[in-house]
């Protein structure tokens, strides 16, 4: 099954070695790791997605909250959160098709951030349903190059 | 105003630190050059595996944390085996490094290693200090690590600038480690129902392992034992944890556990596993481990509980807490039908006695350990390196008291005896330590009989020499049919003439009417001595349940029968 976990840790050299180094370790595949900065600049916050076996993900996790600069770890796969990731595709576009990607870019709410003579650059952010699907419908114009970031995530409702 | 060496220094004496074991080295000379004006002792071992096998045999022997320095590159990555085995065995060690200046870091400067990085899976964390007045914090936190919950080693890695830069180092701070200091006990919730299950058990058992030995509470499970009548196992590194010649003490269980201890693993109905953590030796097949149990499984270390064996009830929490706080329960009742089960077990013990040794001429490791632990007595200290001794030692050597054992149990490293014996004697000082090791692992760490001599350590080595890697050999005799690859020695030293060598006392023993008064000459040594005990390479350590097995399933000589064959525990 799938996991996302949120993990505070402290904002020092070496953080994140030992945190991708538990999953490493165990043969555990991270799918995407996302790391910022929180509103306490002394604190990061290590989002990550991972697939395995559910009595691994117990064990890292045990292991992940024994690490001295890990402060706390959360399984956050059964709450209710709001996702993001954030997606920067090259489409080749010209006179011919331009429209048709502006249409697109309208209907998902994304942004055009550079127009070139043959190529625009788009810019989407959402949930993982919402990035495959303009990447899906972008695909057929040609996607030149195509970076997206991992998930951030944030459990809804009032603290 | 001083330098960061002489920092290091007081802080190490303000922890009560006075002996140190190392080995000097470029990145390290600021370090040695104001050893001298301290308070601490340094031990020179001859190679850094030795200083830090050296550091952990003081550590266990003394119950206090072992200190070790080294200088940078080949000097740090030379310890990384002690680290890793005093990682999976739980030993504070506190390493201090060596490392190029701040300027050259990640230069590929001479002697450079990234050894924080290397060391971090086999430590409980590693530091790289980049400014002076980081050093406070920094080492007052990896002190607090290394000591807080379930020991274990710490590295911090200094750059040689900031051991020569001079700083008002600031008082350190308070930082609060107390979120990673134990987690509350899951204890008093579940109370009610492991004093139940206890009272109710007809066949419980206690499975003491090396966390007992550490938390030191040898009374408070002989009280639980004799109070409520329930027979104890131990793991390997649990060996002492409870007094051996007791009745109630069943010896070590697991793959080369005694007969009557895995057989009582295997049909009890409820497992107090306190400070033990379920090793592959300990368990063989985990899916049919304790068919039958209820187990309670108490660690410090929470990652512990549910890792390799799932419990009905797990207990983050020290083996100390635990253990008054159940003995203080006055509805814990002593259930009278526990006596047929010590009578089965009793049985078991009879039926299943220990192994003497194959059917040949010659002197025997089975005979020589069991007559060493008659004229050194139960209260010596015991080292032993990893392979078939260490098992032997396991079996025949009763011990009566924790810390009074020492072996690499967790990595099984070669090589450790040697050292770690050395650091077992500078631990205890006065105590005669009784080294077994087998000529393999004595060929990897035997430059550290100079630090034998040099300290004049009462140490006698029982080189249990057959010529042959004992375990491997045994593994290609019973697995491999018989294809002995590469674990003959072509040719070994005269070991008497070369512990002569290095001017200490040895003998030969290959004569088994001889092995008392070899014996007695060698412990009559005041300081170090060594026994070339000449043994059959056939010998096999039995019983022996083969890997992935169940704990009945077990390998022996049974009922004086000289060929082996298996028994069911039904």
């Amino acid at each position: 099954m799938r996991h996302t976990l949120a993990v505070l840790v402290e904002n020092s050299p070496g953080v994140l070695s030992h945190v991708a180094g538990l999953f490493a370790r165990r043969g555990y595949n991270i799918e995407s790791l996302v790391v910022g900065e929180t509103e306490d600049r002394t604190i990061s916050r290590i989002t990550l997605v991972v697939e395995g076996d559910e009595r691994v993900l117990e064990q890292v996790s045990k292991q992940l909250n024994k690490q001295v600069d890990v402060i706390k770890v959360n399984d956050i796969t059964e709450d209710e959160t709001v996702d993001r990731q954030l997606l920067l595709i090259r489409v080749s576009a010209d006179q011919s098709n331009r429209q048709e990607i502006l249409q697109i870019v309208e209907i998902f709410r994304c942004r055009i951030v550079d127009i070139g003579r043959r190529s625009l650059i788009v810019e989407a952010t959402g949930d993982e349903a919402k990035i495959e699907a303009v990447i899906k419908s972008l695909r057929p114009f040609g996607i030149q190059e195509l970076v997206c970031t991992g998930k951030v995530a944030m459990v809804r409702g009032s603290k | 105003m001083m330098n960061g060496a002489q920092y290091l220094l007081r802080f190490l004496e303000r922890k009560g630190v006075d002996l140190v074991f190392g080995y000097p080295g470029g990145k390290v000379i600021p370090l040695y050059d104001v050893l001298a004006g301290s308070k601490l002792r340094h031990v020179l071992a001859r190679h850094e595996q030795g200083a830090v096998h050296a550091a952990e045999g003081y550590a266990e022997a003394s119950g206090k944390p072992g200190v070790c320095f080294a200088t940078s590159g080949p000097g740090a990555t030379n310890l990384v085996t002690g680290i890793a085995d005093a990682h999976q065995d739980s030993v504070p060690l506190f390493l201090v490094t060596g490392q190029v200046g701040l300027g050259d870091l990640g230069r590929d400067a001479f002697q450079e290693a990234d050894i924080t990085g290397i060391a971090t899976p086999v430590t409980k964390n590693t530091y790289l200090i980049q400014e002076s007045r980081q050093m406070p914090d920094v080492l007052e936190e990896a002190w607090q690590v290394m000591t807080t919950g379930r020991p274990g080693p710490v590295l911090v890695d200094i750059p040689s600038d900031i051991f020569v830069g001079q700083s008002d180092f600031p008082e350190p701070g308070t930082r609060i480690l107390t979120r990673k200091i134990p987690m509350k006990h899951r204890l008093m919730k579940n109370l009610p129902t492991i004093v139940d299950r206890i009272n109710q058990a007809k066949r419980p058992l206690i499975l003491a392992g090396g966390g007992v030995v550490i938390s030191g509470v040898r009374n408070e499970l002989l009280q639980l034992m004799e109070k409520m009548n329930i027979p104890a196992a131990n793991t390997l590194k649990g060996k002492g944890a409870c007094p051996e010649t007791h009745p109630l003490s069943l010896g070590m269980a697991g793959m080369h556990g005694r007969a009557a201890a895995n057989l009582a693993m295997k049909n009890c109905d409820l497992l107090l596993a306190v400070g033990a953590r379920f090793s592959d030796r300990v368990t063989g097949n985990p899916k049919k481990f304790l068919p039958d149990a209820f187990v309670v499984h108490v660690d410090l270390d929470i990652a512990e509980l549910g890792k390799n064996i799932p419990a009905d009830i797990g207990v983050a929490g020290d083996a100390r807490t635990f253990l008054n706080t159940l003995l203080n329960r006055p509805e814990l009742k002593r259930n009278p039908e526990t006596d047929a089960w010590i009578q089965q077990i009793q049985q078991w013990e009879a039926e299943f006695p220990d192994d003497g040794g194959g059917d040949y001429e010659g002197v025997k490791s089975q005979a020589v350990i069991r007559e060493a632990a008659r004229q050194a007595g139960p209260t010596a200290v015991v080292v032993t390196d990893v392979g078939q001794h260490q098992m032997f030692v396991a079996q025949h050597y009763p011990l009566d008291a924790p810390r009074d054992f020492i072996t690499s149990g967790g990595l099984g490293t070669m090589g450790f005896g040697l050292p770690a014996a050395a650091g077992a004697a500078f631990g205890r000082p006065g105590e005669n330590v009784l080294l077994f090791v087998g000529d393999g692992g004595f060929q990897m760490t035997v430059q550290e009989l100079a630090v034998l001599r040099e300290h004049d350590l009462p140490v006698k080595i029982f080189l249990m020499n057959n010529g042959v890697l004992g375990m491997v050999y045994q593994w290609q005799a019973l697995f491999y049919k018989e294809n002995y690859s590469q674990t003959v020695f072509g040719h070994n030293p005269d070991f008497v003439k070369l512990a002569e060598a290095y001017d200490i006392p040895a003998f030969r023993l290959d004569q088994p009417d001889q092995i008392a008064p070899v014996i007695r000459r060698a412990l009559d040594q005041a300081g170090p001595a060594l026994i070339d005990c000449r043994i059959d390479p056939r010998e096999l350590v039995l019983p022996m349940v083969p890997a992935g097995g169940t704990l009945e399933d077990m390998m022996g000589r049974w009922r004086g029968e000289t060929h082996i064959s298996r028994i069911s525990g039904e």
